[in-house]
């Protein structure tokens, strides 16, 4: 391993100065895809600034919604009874995450940030411009079964793994920030970017701003819920396609409703032109099956994921489905 | 368990279960030896090409490096000289990979360069720092557009006997003529073995001439061989130590490259030197479960009689090494069908050599063989059991010879009842539970009952207690266990007073374990050593003894006593005066009977699968596996390998598959999140049920071999229970979402 520097500020002051100061620091609370980054040669920091100690792991009320501090373990959140009884959707994406022991130590600001799986992306022998811009993208033309179907460019068609972020786009969250300009918010949905040509840039977070929370707004989504998420085998893998559905429904019509994909694009994917398809309408099947074709407007397919143009309506039908008939 | 029970067929616990669930069995890569020294691998980034230059300065200079080994420093591995015979000529059969020894590069990742330092992290880092300049040339890693070049493998163009040659009984080709055919495409994708403990070896020269390797391998002396040839030494100056073995599934078969690179190391540096692959290098230099394409031709008559079968290959090798492997081989015996074709061929690629993984060919060539017997069944409307049943074959079509045993049929009636084979309907898509379509499959495995030649050393020791040694390994079926239950019941000894040691070279000899084959060879030699060492013991123990028989005498806390004589008590240590102690060994070897009978194991494997109506998720909801493996010695200890196969089974059907970027040649499955193994939440509670009847013939004990059989015929089960639920007939595995929607 390379050698580096580490240090454990005990005030979010000091540690956005000291990764603000370093060109090459960078924070790290659970580790989780920052160490194996680091063990393959991808990631190559000359500073860790652990956070650990920051104390930003409060899930409370505030103000008509819910705020979840950034150093909340996955499983912590996932088990929290606030958490269960006003967000169930986030509670349901982050169980369909990882491994038991992973949740244990992954954050929620972590979870936000991990990098890409893409195959290219983990081989210092390939070209990919994610790690190192101007190589050109090793998936474009090559094999290509797990990646994007929605706002790629050609210089990058990674998707974004994280399962929780796909409830938190759907569930309108705001991503609180700190850093050596101050405070400020981020809408989720403005959190990650599109690739278009620095692929190599994953979110708009600037050097040394750290995430400090996540906030969620009390809504309607408190039982008609469901994280459909789709993958060859029944636990621990990244999704092919995941689908986070949440409805609000009164005498079998949708009131409201949010629907966001996974493991469709370099960030998680809202869906507001299917949500307002569902508003308004019965909840039936053929409604579902309409919001799924608008859901998939826009969608291309490269040589080895073309069945995602399908299994993305079908998943969608069945999260509707599902989080429709939820008791 | 007392000694009075009966040992051979109680389902003892592991005798060293309580080593490996507390850390105490140490495994190759736990050896801590005094100045020792830790290796990490350099792996090319092309497939094919030359090497110009390696550039490395800055790994020699980087903290704690005592050397970089490459083709151009390294010593001269005196076995790799050995004239005319040059590895990257496919012409020959080839060897293992001599490394260091040219500058060319045969396949991605191969082993370019070796650091050494004086702690492990410290090699992983300056191995980073090596860089390299290749002349690059067009590679080939596509086996599909190898077609053309396929070629019938040059053992078989020697040796006209060689069972890799064409086959055929009745007419070539019969099935294009017959009145209901059918012709289908079967692929197997790359599998890679994957135990969860990765190849690691400890290589320390005791000497100039004298080598100590403490090594993962299925064979301490096969391994023995290698190295001593590989280095110009009597055999007996290389020492194999592989106490523990964290599974393998026949991936340490075969001595491979990072052995070499550890040996050469520590000659370099004069040090013990421990070298442990990774994750990712467990793709890429220990070899893999072969991509293979596959086509089926079978006609029938309407009522349901196979009338002939084609049944051709084509599987992967490297350029160096002529791999092959019995893909072909149940189609020959399995059903009885009058006219037979197989036509079994290799395809040379820019890679690493494969190697058997766990029921090897067999498990492949059952995929297409028993897929397309679920086929034909549907073509013509008939129980796909019982369309097996009609083909029965009472004798070996393929050698005309009288099976040992065949005890199939009860494995089919056990399996049938136990999924609840009465609830499949003829016809695909008919049953559901909401959402999840409901489907039933089965699939036949056999593996040859093989039987070598083995040799158990047994010695009374001073404390009362047995000591067996044999070189052979135990790679987890638990082989220990199972012949200190042997010994047990053969001395009349408490279990608990037999140490059977293994895993050691310099033990008396055995072969690899691999073939299904241990229980079939090691079983009788550590019977035949146990009587020796009564009969030893008896002619030790005075007149009382003097006209006993063997069978009568037992080792009892501390004595050797005679049945129906309670006055006959010697005490050990009258006799270990008389030079009781020392150890008697004894060879067993197999008969004729081999001339005489076709032998096998036999196995069926029954799937219920709930295939999900949008997602195309396959889950596996009741996997039962029937075997006829003659005597079982211990049901748990083979009811664990059934279960473990079984579960690679759906590995293979669902999941696995190994992936290269042919524009590269260069592998993408790299690690776990892309290389998928079925977890605990993808395996149901497997049903096994053995038969448990003795073959009389393959040895005294009546065995014939589990490990082989648990995983051939699974994945076709599974692909059979998909075509069952959904109409989706999956002739490429693994069996994905995509390919369902």
């Amino acid at each position: 391993m390379n050698q580096f520097q580490y240090v454990r500020p005990s005030k979010p002051q000091a540690a956005i100065e000291a990764v603000t100061k370093d060109a090459n620091a960078t924070f790290i609370a659970g580790g989780t895809n920052l160490v194996d980054l680091m063990k393959r040669g991808i990631a190559t920091p000359q500073k860790l600034v652990d956070i650990n100690r920051l104390p930003l792991n409060k899930i409370e009320k505030e103000n008509n919604g819910l705020r979840i501090g950034a150093l909340a373990l996955n499983s912590a959140v996932a088990d929290d009874k606030l958490v269960r009884q006003k967000q169930p959707l986030l509670a349901l994406a982050l169980n369909a995450g990882a491994s038991a022991q992973l949740r244990n130590m992954a954050t929620v600001g972590g979870n936000m940030l991990q990098r890409t799986r893409c195959s290219y992306f983990y081989d210092l022998a390939m070209p990919c411009n994610k790690r190192e811009p101007g190589t050109g993208c090793g998936a474009l033309e090559g094999i290509n079964r797990m990646h994007a179907i929605f706002g790629f460019s050609d210089k990058c068609i990674a998707v974004h793994p994280s399962d929780m972020s796909v409830a938190l786009v759907a569930l309108d969250a705001t991503v609180l920030v700190s850093g050596p300009k101050g405070e400020r918010r981020i809408p989720f949905a403005d959190f990650h970017r599109l690739p278009g040509d620095t692929p190599e840039k994953d979110t708009n977070l600037e050097k040394g701003e750290l995430i400090t929370a996540v906030d969620i707004p009390d809504g309607p989504f408190t039982k008609h819920v469901h994280y459909q998420k789709v993958r060859e085998r029944a636990s621990y893998a990244f999704a092919l396609l995941s689908v986070a559905a949440a409805l609000d429904i009164e005498n079998n019509t949708i009131k409201a409703a949010r629907l966001a994909m996974g493991g469709v694009a370099h960030k998680p994917w809202r869906l507001t032109a299917a949500e307002q398809v569902l508003v308004g309408k019965p909840a039936t099947e053929a409604t579902f099956r309409q919001a799924a074709e608008v859901a998939m407007q826009g969608a291309k397919a490269f040589k080895h994921n073309a069945y995602k143009l399908k299994l993305g309506p079908n998943t969608i039908v069945q999260a509707l489905r599902t989080a429709a008939a939820a008791a | 368990m007392k000694a009075q029970d009966k040992q051979i067929g109680a389902p003892m616990n592991r005798v060293d279960g309580r080593l490996k669930v507390t850390g105490g069995a140490k495994y190759s890569a736990e050896y801590e030896l005094p100045n020792m020294a830790y290796a990490v691998l350099v792996g090319s980034t092309i497939a094919k090409g030359r090497l110009t230059s390696i550039d490395a300065k800055a790994a020699e200079k980087a903290p704690g490096v005592l050397a970089v080994v490459t083709h151009f420093n390294s010593p001269k591995v005196p076995g790799f000289d050995t004239a005319g015979k040059d590895p990257s000529q496919p012409a020959t059969v080839g060897g293992p990979l001599k490394i260091f020894k040219d500058d060319k590069i045969r396949y991605n990742d191969q082993v370019i360069a070796v650091v050494v330092a004086d702690s492990w992290e410290r090699a992983r880092y300056a191995a980073r720092l090596v860089k390299a300049q290749y002349a690059q040339e067009k590679h080939k890693t596509n086996l599909e557009a190898s077609v053309s070049d396929a070629f019938l493998p040059t053992a078989a163009k020697k040796n006209p006997k060689h069972p890799m040659n064409d086959y055929q009984r009745g007419q070539v080709d019969a099935y294009k003529t017959g009145a209901i055919k059918l012709e289908s495409e079967y692929v197997i994708p790359t599998e890679v073995h994957h135990p969860m403990e990765l190849q690691s070896i400890t290589a320390h020269w005791e000497a100039p001439d004298r080598l100590t390797l403490y090594d993962k391998t299925q064979g301490t002396m096969a391994t023995r061989r290698d190295f001593a040839k590989e280095w110009n030494l009597p055999e007996e100056n290389v020492k194999v130590i592989a106490t523990f073995v964290g599974g393998a599934f026949g991936n340490a078969l075969h001595s491979w490259p990072h052995e070499s690179a550890a040996i050469i190391a520590a000659k370099v540096v004069n040090r013990p030197v421990k070298l442990m692959l990774t994750r990712e290098q467990m793709f890429t230099n220990v070899g893999y479960r072969p991509y293979t394409w596959q086509k089926l031709g079978m006609s029938a008559t309407p009522d349901g009689k196979i009338t002939a079968i084609t049944h051709e290959s084509i599987g992967q090798t490297s350029t160096y090494e002529e791999f092959t492997e019995s893909t072909l081989a149940q189609t020959r015996m399995m059903y009885q069908s009058p006219n037979v074709t197989t036509r079994y061929r290799l395809a040379s690629l820019d890679v690493c050599s494969p190697i058997w993984m766990r029921g090897p060919g067999e498990a492949t060539g059952a995929f297409a063989l028993e897929s397309a017997m679920d086929e034909m069944a549907h073509m013509l409307n008939l129980d796909p059991l019982e369309f097996r049943l009609r083909n029965y074959t009472e004798q070996d079509p393929e050698k005309n010879k009288p099976w040992s045993t065949k005890f199939l049929k009860e494995c089919y009636q056990l399996g049938a009842e136990r999924v609840g084979w009465n609830k499949r309907q003829l016809k695909p898509g008919s049953l559901r539970d909401g959402e999840w379509l409901i489907g039933y499959g089965m699939g036949v495995g056999t593996f040859g009952a093989h039987r070598g030649a083995a040799t158990v050393g047994a010695q009374l020791l001073p404390d009362g207690t047995v000591l067996l040694q044999c070189a052979t390994t135990d790679i987890g079926p638990g082989t220990g266990t199972v012949m200190t239950q042997i010994a047990a019941e053969t001395l009349g000894l408490d279990p608990k007073k037999i140490r059977f040691e293994l895993g050691n070279s310099s033990f008396p000899k055995a072969g690899t374990q691999g073939g299904s084959s241990t229980v079939n060879s090691v079983g009788p030699a550590t019977q035949e050593a146990c009587l020796a060492l009564k009969e030893k013991l008896r002619t030790l123990a005075g007149a009382a003894f003097a006209s006993a028989k063997k069978e009568d005498v037992t080792l009892t806390d501390g004595y050797l006593t005679l049945a129906g004589n309670a006055g006959a008590r010697v005490p050990y240590a009258d006799l270990i005066k008389q030079g009781g102690d020392k150890a008697v060994t004894v060879e067993a070897k197999p008969g004729p009977e081999g001339q005489q009978y076709s032998m096998y194991s036999f196995s069926v494997h029954f799937a219920e699968v709930r295939v999900h109506e949008l997602t195309g998720e396959v889950r596996v909801s009741k996997l039962v596996s029937c075997a006829d493996a003659g005597t079982i010695v211990n049901e748990k200890t083979a009811g664990n390998q059934m279960k473990g196969g079984a579960v690679g089974g759906i590995g293979m059907a669902l999941m696995e598959a190994a992936h290269i970027d042919d524009r590269f040649g260069r592998y993408v499955t790299k690690d776990f999140a892309d290389y998928h193994v079925p977890v605990h939440a993808d395996s149901p509670d497997v049903q096994v049920a053995f038969v448990n009847k003795p073959d009389p013939h393959v040895n005294n004990l009546g065995t014939k071999g589990i490990g082989e059989i648990a995983i051939i015929g699974v994945a076709p089960a599974i692909a059979n229970a998909v075509f069952n639920a959904t109409g989706k007939r999956i002739r490429e595995l693994p069996i994905t979402p995509d390919k369902l929607i």
